[in-house]
């Protein structure tokens, strides 16, 4: 049995005050916990930005890379050891922008990852900057007249690529968010959760009170059925007096680690290599 | 009667020159010679000029040979183009329905190609096959042998084709025993059928090798001429437990190699220079991270798409160079494809042992060519993984940090999952632990931590192979896939009286300790032989091997060096 405790780090933390990110930390600890995987079983990949310092604040395996770049770290961990949980954490930035080519084809893949997006609307750790989740005219030192460029829908994206899990939390609502979390862990499969979160330093029109005001969750309507896609591409666009919280989106095919024939019976790291069949090989160019 | 004959098919592409080339040489390589084949081809799937050249030799060979023997033109383009290098008494075979060239003299010999393929119940498109026949009923060659490894050469392609393609050869041979009247003295005998000796490409060598040294994870992005790699390995994928994962970019490729490393298996990429761009900036996360990573460079001419489908030597100083910060890595060119083999062996071994990233240089005349190798010994290649903890050796409680401080710059790895411990890397400059840090005095540290590994990893580069006499009038000095044309070019020289000795170097960086080499007389003139327009180790040579070079030659059009091209610029500077 974990608890919470297991998880601990006490490595100080370097958050502002007031973060969504603390709510989120804790949501994590508590899918871990539910979960009962140990530490160790556990990989945590984070690019760069402030969601990206997560997990050091968490007591797991981690790899903290590079600005964009979670997705293609955290495929090649789970390809090379797929007993492995692997999770990848980074900002909208991070994922939207930098990352968005990986993000892409993560779901492509299906490679058996939980991908958690903390999306605060904007680039906190440059300080306030327009991010490619920052609303149409945002204005910001980078665009002072206003951001000229409507916001992506990133749960629009993802259900577009037929993605297996995708779902959206917030961080004002840890024990909603930590019980996706979960559920994106037990998937088989991407699992996506996009993270709304106020940004106390630098977004003043997106905080905690809106968005507690506007979020309801999705389980409240018993007729939404997140298997339907037309239903689910109608929900990903409902914004602004209402928005929805929970599973979007989820179908079933099969995992990326699952069609590697090489990983069948045994993960990567635990094979040995096998000299004869490579003589083998050499014999083929005689 | 020493043989040394090159055969060039030339025509548009897609009119199977590679596949001709590839079976000539598994000819001659399973009847007693060796062959070396290199391309010259336009970055187009159809048309264009290109020519696919055959060096046939009774003692190894490594380099091609500016002398054509025997011209296969396959359409009128080469026929134009490629009738120049012959000489009088070297043979062109055409096809008839080419208009418009007539000659008198007996060695530019027309064959009515197509018309015999149809007539031996073939299609149009198997003129290839009848030149093949005329071609090596010229050379003397036996039949028998030729048409029983046309059986096993297109076997895969069913007993249809087989047949068809045997009847167009045996048409081919035919015409010429009882057409040519000229007088044709060069031949190669057959030896007889013997599968000892290795035909393979530098590519399938460097994928042979990392597979021999243990490589278990592959991710990468098509980019010529570095993709037969990947193709190679991920054909080999099923049977021998290798994951071959097609990447968005080559920043994703760099990104999963990484990911799989840290988890703990042998992980490698391959690109070329451009590809290799966009690997920079992992090629910063390994060393900061110290994460082991191979990385092949098949290098091209650039700058940007230069030339697609030709060879440089033109980014050595980019890989030495290459991401931000200062951290250790290293660098080798093999010189062909024996060497290639054993070389992805010491990459493998440095990037676990240093953890640090590992660049492997190739080339398009490399990594494209095929040798004729003695052998290759998967015995030869020892495997080791560097310090590693594991369940069995690892200390209690457990306290791992996975930068602990250790004089030699190298702390022990974990994988996660293996153990109980928990493994932090970071791309932030980071504590031993693996967290994140502002403090200078464990900045200093980690910065001198990673350094630490250079002195290490320079004790293992090997200093440059040294060929040819001692006290030498002339020293040739050069890296990676010119190794074959020095060598032969400084045997040129010597034979016509200048004593000249090669010096060629496959661990290039950190520069090895040249203090064992040969000392060099005043006497000696030395000369930097690149495929380049700077000489990127023509510097290095003087700034870190502090040896001078008289004389500079450099090559960057985008051509491989023959020998007679050294030969001749070496002539030239005297």
């Amino acid at each position: 049995m974990v608890n919470l405790d297991d998880f601990y780090s006490d490595d100080p933390v370097a958050w502002c005050p007031g973060c969504g990110n603390y709510s989120i930390l804790e949501a994590l600890k508590q899918a871990f916990v539910n979960s009962g995987r140990k530490p160790h079983e556990i990989v945590i990949v984070s690019g760069i930005g402030q969601a990206s310092k997560m997990p050091h604040y968490l007591r797991c395996n981690a790899f903290n890379g590079l600005h964009g770049r979670t997705l293609p770290v955290a495929t090649g961990i789970k390809l090379a050891n797929h007993e492995l949980t692997v999770l990848a954490e980074g900002g909208d930035g991070d994922g939207y922008t930098e990352g968005g080519n990986h993000f892409i084809h993560a779901m492509r893949r299906n490679i058996d990852i939980t991908y958690l997006v903390h999306n605060n609307k904007v680039y906190g750790l440059t300080k306030g900057q327009a991010s490619p989740t920052s609303d149409l005219g945002y204005v910001s030192g980078t665009t002072p007249m206003g951001s000229f460029s409507p916001p992506l829908n990133p749960l629009l994206l993802a259900i577009s690529m037929d993605c297996t899990f995708v779902a959206r939390g917030f961080s004002g609502e840890p024990v909603h968010l930590a019980g996706l979390i979960l559920e994106g862990l037990q998937h088989r499969g991407f699992s996506f959760i996009d993270i709304l979160q106020n940004c106390v330093s630098f977004n003043r029109v997106n905080t905690y009170q809106w968005y507690k005001k506007r979020v309801y969750d999705i389980k409240d309507d018993p007729s939404y059925d997140p298997r339907d896609m037309g239903m689910a591409f109608r929900k990903a666009q409902e914004w602004g007096e209402k928005i929805p919280i929970g599973i979007i989106y989820r179908n079933d095919r099969p995992s990326l680690d699952e069609k590697h024939p090489a990983i069948r019976n045994l993960p990567l790291v635990k094979q040995e290599i096998d000299r004869a069949s490579l003589e083998g090989i050499i014999e083929f160019f005689r | 009667m020493a043989v040394d004959i090159t055969i060039r098919i030339g025509g548009l592409a897609g009119q199977g020159m590679q596949f001709i080339g590839m079976l000539l040489g598994k000819i001659f390589t399973r009847h007693g010679y060796y062959v070396f084949t290199h391309q010259d081809v336009e970055s187009r799937i159809r048309g264009g000029h290109n020519f696919v050249q055959v060096r046939i030799k009774d003692e190894p060979v490594f380099c091609h040979s500016q002398k054509v023997d025997i011209l296969i033109a396959l359409d009128r383009g080469s026929m134009d183009l490629d009738q120049p290098v012959l000489e009088p008494d070297d043979i062109m075979i055409f096809d008839v329905k080419e208009k418009g060239f007539t000659s008198d003299n007996p060695a530019r010999l027309p064959i009515p190609m197509e018309q015999l393929a149809v007539e031996a119940g073939g299609m149009k498109i198997m003129f290839n096959s009848v030149a093949i026949g005329a071609a090596l009923a010229l050379l003397g060659c036996d039949l028998q042998p030729i048409l029983d490894r046309l059986d096993e050469e297109f076997a895969a392609r069913g007993q249809e084709t087989v047949e068809k393609n045997r009847n167009c050869v045996i048409s081919g041979y035919g015409y010429i025993k009882s057409n040519f009247k000229g007088t044709f003295p060069k031949k190669i005998p057959l030896a007889p059928y013997k599968k000892d000796k290795l035909f393979m490409t530098g590519s399938q060598a460097m994928a042979l090798g990392a597979a021999c040294s243990g490589l278990k994870f592959y991710s990468g992005y098509p980019m010529s001429p570095s993709t037969t790699i990947m193709e190679y390995l991920a054909s080999l994928g099923r049977k021998h437990s290798i994951i071959v994962e097609p990447a968005e970019d080559e920043i994703a490729a760099i990104n999963m190699v990484i990911g799989a490393s840290f988890a703990g298996v042998r992980a490698m990429t391959a690109t070329s220079g451009g590809g290799f761009c966009l690997m920079v900036e992992g090629m910063g996360l390994a060393g900061m991270t110290e994460t082991p990573a191979v990385i092949v460079v098949a290098q091209r001419p650039g700058p940007s798409t230069g030339l697609p489908t030709r060879t440089e030597q033109g980014d050595l100083d980019f890989v030495i160079h290459a991401s931000h910060g200062e951290f250790p890595r290293s660098v080798f060119a093999p010189g062909n494809a024996e060497q290639a083999f054993y070389t992805m062996q010491k990459a493998f071994n440095l990037a676990d042992r240093f953890q640090t990233p590992v660049i492997v240089l190739g080339d398009q005349y490399l990594n494209d060519s095929y040798f004729t190798l003695d052998n290759l010994d998967p015995g030869r290649i020892k495997i080791d993984r560097g310090k590693i903890i594991s369940a069995e050796n690892m200390s209690y409680p457990v306290e791992y940090k996975r930068y602990e401080w250790d004089e030699s710059g190298i702390s022990p790895r974990i994988f996660p999952g293996q153990t109980e411990a928990v493994v932090y890397a970071d791309s932030d400059e980071h504590t031993e632990a693996g967290h994140i840090t502002e403090s200078a005095t464990v900045r200093k540290g980690m910065v001198v931590k990673r350094l630490r590994k250079v002195e290490g990893i320079r004790k293992e580069m090997d200093p440059p192979k040294v060929n040819g006499e001692r006290d030498p009038d002339l020293l040739l000095v050069g890296w990676g896939s010119t190794c074959g044309a020095l060598k032969e070019a400084a045997d040129i020289l010597t034979r016509n009286g200048l004593k000249t000795a090669v010096w060629h170097f496959c661990d290039l960086f950190p520069f090895p300790d040249t203090g064992l080499l040969p000392q060099i007389s005043k006497k000696t003139r030395i000369f930097s032989v690149e495929n380049n327009a700077t000489g990127q180790f023509a510097r290095t040579l003087s700034g870190q091997g502090r040896i001078m070079i008289d004389h500079r030659i450099f090559k960057f059009d985008g051509r491989p060096f023959s020998p007679w091209d050294i030969v001749n610029r070496v002539h030239r500077a005297l």
